[in-house]
């Protein structure tokens, strides 16, 4: 049986600066096991440019992003296996992968990252009536068929979804020749950046329709057209504001589920918010010695917070394998009052770092001001002028707060809107 | 006249009103709230720019396509007609990232370069 010191599943961004982070803190054998021909993840489909402005400083598209890292894993001698499937991993740290190549291989670890990234919601995951006819398809899936293979999806395209990668499919489809109808966005408001409502949409004159959604598709083989909806408050369609569009491709960009099958069947507990699973400051999930990092952990809009927060979940396993980690004594987190979730969901109140707590608002707010509390004492407070769900925040929490915590204490994250 | 549009300098999305006067001259920017954003805001109505993204045909590789950008952002109403250039080129396996595909588009001054690795088929 192989045996290395970190296993790290998935070879994305996360899973690079993970392996990255694992090696400068000293760990010599390290493999990454991805299921795909080449390392980068989903970053690879993502042509477009805006990765990278916080941590390169540079604006740069998906594929340059990860070639630097796939650069770096080369030069620093990292084990790679790529079109190896992690199937599964048993409670004592033996990962099950099949390969091509090599057939069913185990692989003993001494610690494990996990950073599977997430997938889109499939249609079965909407309930629209209507055919299955072709021409349905993920806003990923047509973003990967049009990016790396070549083949146009469609002539005349509905998106229903107007996060960014349903704005970035708008502008790419349109681009190639495509007369992109409409977006239809279930909400009041769109979750995709305005930058991107501006440079997807409105330079190419297509719009953009809020509270609205589609609620059949037409045709026999080839899809022939769809009907919508306006919805009301609670996101009903409203009788008698159908209207048919005609068209022959229905892209949907409805939201990511972190992939989280090798978790669950391990016994990792999940946090039902996320979809990921219940981490600690250092990203340790609640099986000792498996860490998480990335899309499988929680939704990142961008990579740039990938990466680091895969560098803690590196760290956080080099700690854990040079075995310079102590018995943890955890402080719980917890969102209320408009905050969602909160990412770590505990911390070890002896950890003697300070810990940045990541979380999400569940609409717009604008100047609200955030409070960490425990046992209804104030530990930091920020204002924040905009506050949206698209866009994922963070406050910092130093060392001495956290050394004042005790065992099992609370930590309450919460907003207050001003005035 | 007046146009509206929204910043997108920063996250913040700040809706600016531009008041533009003859040759599109620009006689008064509201709405902003930073200096930043008066710079967008003129720049938008004046000279609009806009990083452009694509792919190209590969001659020779191991995969059909390689991701392509514009080294710098061109004139905005230029784009569709980038698009028909970058279209027709094609570029020969292997080639590193950063390879220029197409010299000077449009005469613009803006080089195309592959954003990907292309290596060659064995
Ligand atoms: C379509 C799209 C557009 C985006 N646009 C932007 C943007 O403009 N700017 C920005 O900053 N961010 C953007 N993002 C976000 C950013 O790309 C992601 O947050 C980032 O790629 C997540 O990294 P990851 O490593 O967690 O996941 P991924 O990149 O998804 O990588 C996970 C890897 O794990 C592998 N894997 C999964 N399961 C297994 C298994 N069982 N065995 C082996 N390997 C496995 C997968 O094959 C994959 O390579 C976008 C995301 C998407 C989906
Ligand atoms: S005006 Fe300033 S604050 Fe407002 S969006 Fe533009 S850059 Fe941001």
């Amino acid at each position: 049986m192989l045996s290395y010191d970190l296993v790290v599943v998935g070879g994305g961004p996360a899973g690079m600066a993970a392996a990255l982070k694992a090696k400068e803190c000293g760990v010599e054998s390290i493999v990454i096991l991805e299921r795909a021909e080449t390392l980068g993840g989903i970053l690879q489909q993502c042509i477009h440019t805006g990765f990278g402005l916080h941590y390169f400083k540079e604006e740069l598209s998906g594929p340059e992003y990860a070639h630097r890292f796939i650069r770096l894993v080369e030069e620093n001698g990292i084990d790679v296996k790529t079109d190896t499937m992690v199937l599964g991993i048993s409670g004592d740290n033996i990962v099950t992968a099949v390969s091509h190549d090599e057939g069913i291989t185990e692989i003993t670890a001494k610690a494990i990252v996990l950073a599977m990234g997430c997938r889109e919601r499939p249609r079965g995951a909407l309930i629209i009536a209507g055919t299955r006819a072709a021409g349905v398809m993920t806003a990923g899936t047509a973003q990967k068929y049009v990016n790396l293979n070549g083949y146009m999806p469609g002539k005349k395209v509905v998106i229903l979804g107007s996060g960014d990668i349903g704005l970035i499919m708008a502008r790419r489809m349109t681009l190639e020749g495509a007369q992109v109808k409409m977006v239809c966005e279930l909400m009041p408001y769109s979750s995709g950046l305005s930058r991107n409502i501006v440079q997807c949409l409105e330079d190419f004159d297509i719009p953009l329709k809020l509270s609205c959604t589609v609620v059949k598709t037409h045709g026999k083989e080839r899809l022939e057209g769809v009907t919508i909806a306006k919805v009301d408050r609670n996101r009903k369609p409203i009788p008698g504001t159908e209207e048919f569009v005609e068209c022959d491709t229905l892209l949907l960009s409805v939201g990511l589920i972190p992939e989280n099958e090798l978790s669950r069947a391990m016994g990792i507990e999940l946090d039902s918010v996320t979809g990921g699973p219940v981490v600690d400051e250092s990203r340790m999930t609640t099986h000792t010695g498996v860490f998480a990092c990335g899309n499988v952990l929680h939704v990142h809009d961008l990579v740039d917070y990938v990466t680091l927060e895969s560098q803690t979940a590196g760290e956080g396993a080099a700690n854990y394998i040079l075995g310079k980690r102590g018995e943890p004594a955890y402080a719980q987190t917890k969102g209320i009052d408009g905050i969602r979730y909160v990412v770590p969901q505990r911390i070890n109140t002896h950890c003697d770092r300070n810990v940045k707590l990541y979380f999400r608002v569940g609409q717009t707010y604008k100047n609200a001001k955030v409070y960490v509390e425990c046992n209804d004492e104030v530990l930091v407070s920020r204002t924040r002028p905009k506050l949206t769900p698209g866009e994922m925040e963070d406050i910092l929490l130093k060392k001495e707060e956290i050394g004042e915590l005790s065992a099992g204490a609370e930590l309450i994250v919460r907003l207050e809107v001003q005035p | 006249m007046t146009r509206d549009i929204i910043c997108t300098a920063c996250p913040m999305g700040c809706p600016v009103t531009v008041e533009l006067g003859e040759n599109n001259a620009v006689l008064s920017v509201r709405g902003n709230q930073c200096k930043r954003g008066e710079k967008y805001a003129v720049a938008e109505c004046t000279n609009p720019m806009r990083s452009l993204t694509s792919t190209v045909k590969v001659k020779g590789g191991v995969n059909p396509l390689v991701p392509v950008r514009s080294a710098k952002p061109v004139p905005k109403h230029l784009m569709l007609e980038c698009m028909k250039i970058i279209n027709a080129a094609e570029v020969a396996a292997p080639a590193a990232i950063g390879t220029v595909v197409v010299e000077n588009i449009l005469g613009t001054g803006v080089d195309i370069i592959t954003t990907g690795s292309c290596p060659a088929k064995e």
